[in-house]
């Protein structure tokens, strides 16, 4: 037997992965879209070839040229250099709300799903987390969002605190969904055995069993918070104005499509449909790829 | 089999609610005791209610009535933070090898844990006693920083078997430790478990339907039919002469590598009923080829013939008698 030797590829898990992601061109064109987002949320406020904050001298609104790829705008702004360099703020917000919200949705989500259907305090807590979570889902997401904003005020900081707020249930149904399962494997009853408490049984033994569900959800989240942060920054409740930002850029950009200087508008929105297209397509593959199904 | 019982379970009930007022009654005055040392099997169908009894004394689920005393502790008196404390020395070995283990835990961890709950020992000290866990039931020492998917389903169980030890337990609770397992490693891990039980002195409740594993590890058995035990007594006893009819076709429907072992086989009728409606008297009596008109008036009592040999049925004495002839 022992010279029986076969020369195999070495399986790992990257070559799994490259395996996996070769065959599927949406969530290839998803994971392309997800890097350059992160990378001009690094560097695009250098990389554009115009200032974002300043107006140019000269005429503004000006169409698409060789100088100006999308044109500018009605203060005569570039607008490439702004759609460019908007990740900085669109992708850092959709990034700290879904991991607020991740954070204690899990959390959350890990104590209403383990202490469920039991007795007593874990019970009602178990309880009150569901009808919270009921309470923050039953008003439509936007005017909730723009609700939260308009008590505290625009600014970033409102902004990343109620996208937070909004995804919170989400994760929590979904944790909860998977904490049902793991619970009543047999393993959490061998930890009970083995004298752990509650709680650490809960955290330490079924949390890590019950991650992937929500992990796999983190980028279509994001994807969607940066729908939402445009959105509030459309209506004038997000972002404050100069920054470039997708949803204000569409908002200033409105008024002149009227007019026919079509590109004020067209350019920041199609880049903010692409980004949020290439989240949820990396979403749907991560699904199917965590899926212990279709583990070879 | 001197001095105090190391466990005893006396009138042990457990009702479950299915729904519409009606009550599953999955155990029903369930007694035996388990002396220090000693290997009693709880075999029966599924549905017989052994998993069930072997649950309630774990406390995985709360048995309706009765009592269990461990080591002269009246267990159910105890709260369950103060019963934790017990449990490092009655453990359990599970049916599911690879489902009965965290799958993101390496198995050196795995075997650790139980020992949280003993005061005073070091990482260092947890580790020499994992590894000596692993040892015992002959895994090498590399399996300590591997996952248990890394195993084979025997290779699990014995982990299972490494973790229900480390803490050095009084009692183990095997639930149907070999059914998942292949025929040839099945031989393997009940060598091992016979072999534990003579080195460490450790007491065994071994669940399963697999009698001929029983007869390997157990020097006494119970069997149960529909949440009652029907006959325990010592194990060579029982296999040679079963008292209770239950006990007859069960072990009758055993086969026997042995050609010259004439085949008698003694065979109920019907099939089991439903433990919801159970009928009235003996639970066996519709099934029973020796049934008489006391049968389905009242459950018998579980009478004492000698030699720790207890049987619920009317008919016992005769049953013995006659086989003697």
């Amino acid at each position: 037997m022992a010279d029986l030797t076969l020369d195999l590829p070495r399986r790992t898990a990257t070559t799994d992965f490259v395996a996996f992601a070769r065959g599927r061109p949406g969530f290839l064109f998803g994971l392309a879209v997800v890097a350059l987002s992160v990378l001009l949320a690094v560097f695009g406020p250098l990389i554009g070839p115009y200032p974002t904050e300043t107006a140019l001298p000269g005429q503004p609104l000006q169409p698409p040229s060789w100088r100006h790829p999308m044109g500018t705008d009605v203060s005569n702004m570039d607008i490439l250099s702004r759609v460019i360099a908007a990740p900085r703020i669109d992708l850092t917000i959709a990034l700290v709300s879904t991991a607020i919200a991740f954070v204690v949705g899990v959390l959350l989500g890990v104590v209403s799903g383990f202490f469920g259907g039991g007795r007593g305090v874990p019970r009602l807590m178990s309880e009150g987390i569901m009808r919270g979570a009921d309470i923050i889902q039953a008003f439509p997401v936007f005017i909730f969002a723009l609700a939260l904003v308009g008590f505290r005020g625009p600014g970033t900081e409102n902004v990343v605190a109620a996208l937070a707020f909004l995804n919170v249930p989400y994760f929590l149904r979904i944790t909860r969904g998977a904490v049902l399962q793991v619970r009543e494997r047999p393993f959490v009853e061998a930890q009970r055995c083995a004298g752990n408490s509650e709680l650490r049984i809960a955290f330490v033994h079924v949390m890590p069993n019950a991650l992937t569900p929500p992990l796999a959800n983190l980028s279509p989240t994001i994807g969607f918070s940066i729908l939402l942060t445009s959105g509030l920054s459309f209506v004038g409740a997000g972002v404050p104005v100069p920054t470039p930002e997708w949803g204000s850029m569409i908002a200033i950009g409105a008024s002149n499509m009227m007019t026919g200087q079509w590109w004020t508008a067209l350019f920041p929105g199609l880049v903010l449909g692409l980004t949020i297209l290439g989240y949820a397509l990396v979403g749907d593959g991560l699904k199917e790829y965590l899926d212990p199904v279709n583990k070879r | 089999m001197t001095g105090t019982p190391l466990l005893t379970v006396e009138g042990l009930d457990k009702d479950f609610p299915v729904g519409g007022g009606r009550i599953l009654k999955a155990v029903q005055g369930v007694s035996f005791e388990i002396a220090r040392g000693e290997a009693l099997a709880l075999v029966g169908e599924s549905g017989s209610g052994k998993t069930t009894t072997g649950r309630c004394l774990l406390r995985l689920i709360e048995p309706t009535a009765g009592a269990i005393r461990f080591d002269g502790v009246d267990l159910r008196a105890l709260g369950l933070r103060r019963f934790r404390a017990m449990r490092p020395r009655m453990q359990m070995v599970f049916q599911e090898p690879y489902e009965s283990l965290s799958p993101r835990m390496r198995i050196g961890r795995l075997i650790e844990e139980p020992l949280r709950m003993l005061p005073g020992l070091d990482a260092a000290e947890r580790r020499r006693r994992a590894l000596e866990a692993l040892a015992m039931v002959r895994l090498g020492a590399d399996a300590y920083d591997r996952y248990p998917h890394q195993f084979s389903a025997g290779q699990q169980q014995r982990v299972g078997i490494a973790r229900a030890l480390v803490t050095r337990p009084d009692l183990v609770l095997l639930d149907e430790p070999t059914s998942a397992l292949d025929v040839s490693i099945r031989a393997e891990i009940l060598d091992l478990l016979s072999d534990l039980q003579a080195d460490l002195g450790l007491a065994y409740l071994f669940i399963s339907h697999d009698l001929t594993a029983v007869r390997r590890v157990c020097q006494r058995v119970a069997i149960m039919y529909l949440g009652r035990i029907v006959e325990i007594g010592e194990t060579e006893q029982i296999f040679e002469r079963p008292l209770h009819p239950y006990s007859r076709a069960l072990l009758s429907s055993v086969l026997y590598p042995d050609p010259r072992r004439r085949l008698s086989r003694f065979l109920l009728q019907g099939e089991i009923p439903s433990p919801i409606d159970l009928p009235r008297g003996c639970h066996l009596h519709a099934r029973c080829p020796w049934a008489e008109d006391r049968c389905a008036e009242a459950y018998p009592p579980i009478d004492d013939h000698g030699q720790g040999r207890r049987v619920a049925c009317y008919r016992a004495a005769e049953m013995a008698d006659m086989r003697e002839t």
